[in-house]
């Protein structure tokens, strides 16, 4: 994958598929410890115990339809290619929570890339069935976007009408550009 | 800068305008968005699809669903016009999608090139 959002975006996806209806992204770019962390977590059905140690193995997967996996494999080997680490923990009927780690200034780590329209896409496809925490942290700022905050405002309205996700297109743009200094990703 | 504040403003507005939509005879644009359908650009289709129907303005239900096992003609879009036959279309660029929403859902032409298959109403 060229970008690490598409990574989320292929995690989450897994997340959503697995009945997940709250997933919690956090992002951290430390750069002082030359650190980018990578945090989502969800509480969709879960991956069993005897599975969890293979799951990041590309010929392994939970889905029936064929017998290759890949989504959790390329990202661990994104991860584990840029000096950093990956971590993933699962329970039944619980959850799941994935931890990837970069070494921020590695050059094989690739760009965080278009994060603002994989959230705002996918609210756009799936947000009346799933609820979304984004967190961002750009050394000391931080700034965070709940899905259910935004439809405590629109009350009946659904949350994927597009002139809404429009607006929040716009409003995870202008707060990330905010916390990173105007920086562009 | 944007705040919550303006949301219910931006909902009362929304509101009005979908009053006068009939609500029962939507279109629907369904992306693939496995792992397969991501890495060759499902993202930015979905996007485009997206960008298409905020421009003109079209009362289109946008969703997306996972690997369907067709992973060599992602990134691809299934487009289920009401009353009709399910149409799944493959190996799509960002401007096949311009292509597929003014001849297929505005118009109701499927765009018979970029077809890979075709599912009986169900």
């Amino acid at each position: 994958m060229r970008e690490l959002s598409l990574h989320i975006l292929d995690i989450i996806e897994n997340s959503r598929r697995a009945e997940a209806d709250l997933i919690k992204i956090k992002i951290e770019e430390k750069k002082d410890s030359n650190l980018l962390r990578i945090v989502i977590e969800d509480n969709g059905n879960g991956i069993a115990p005897e599975k969890i140690e293979k799951i990041t193995d590309p010929f392994i997967t939970s889905r029936t339809t064929r017998n290759v996996g890949l989504g959790l494999s390329l990202f661990k080997s994104a991860a584990e290619s840029c000096a950093g680490d990956f971590n993933i923990e699962s329970e039944i009927n619980e959850g799941t929570l994935v931890i990837a780690e970069f070494k921020y200034d590695h050059i094989d780590r690739a760009p965080l890339g278009d994060i603002t329209t994989t959230i705002s896409n996918f609210i756009a496809a799936s947000g009346d069935q799933v609820d979304l925490v984004y967190q961002h942290c750009y050394n000391e700022n931080s700034f965070k976007f709940d899905s259910r905050e935004i439809k405590a405002e629109l009350e009946d309205l659904s949350i994927q009408s597009r002139q809404i996700i429009a607006w929040i297109r716009e409003y995870i743009g202008e707060n990330l550009a905010e916390i990173r200094g105007g920086e562009a990703f | 800068m944007k705040s919550l504040a303006e949301l219910k403003e931006l909902r009362n507005k929304v509101q009005k305008e979908m009053k006068k939509r009939d609500q029962g005879t939507r279109a629907e644009i369904i992306v693939g968005m496995g792992t397969c359908g991501i890495a060759a650009g499902a993202r930015d289709i979905l996007k485009a699809v997206l960008a298409e129907v905020e421009k003109r303005d079209l009362d289109v239900r946008v969703t997306q669903t996972g690997c369907i096992g067709m992973c060599e003609k992602e990134p691809l879009i299934d487009v289920k016009l009401p009353g009709k036959e399910r149409i799944t279309y493959g190996n799509l660029s960002e401007a096949d999608v311009q292509k597929i929403i003014t001849e297929h859902v505005v118009n109701g032409n499927i765009v018979s090139d970029l077809v890979i298959a075709r599912h009986k109403s169900e």
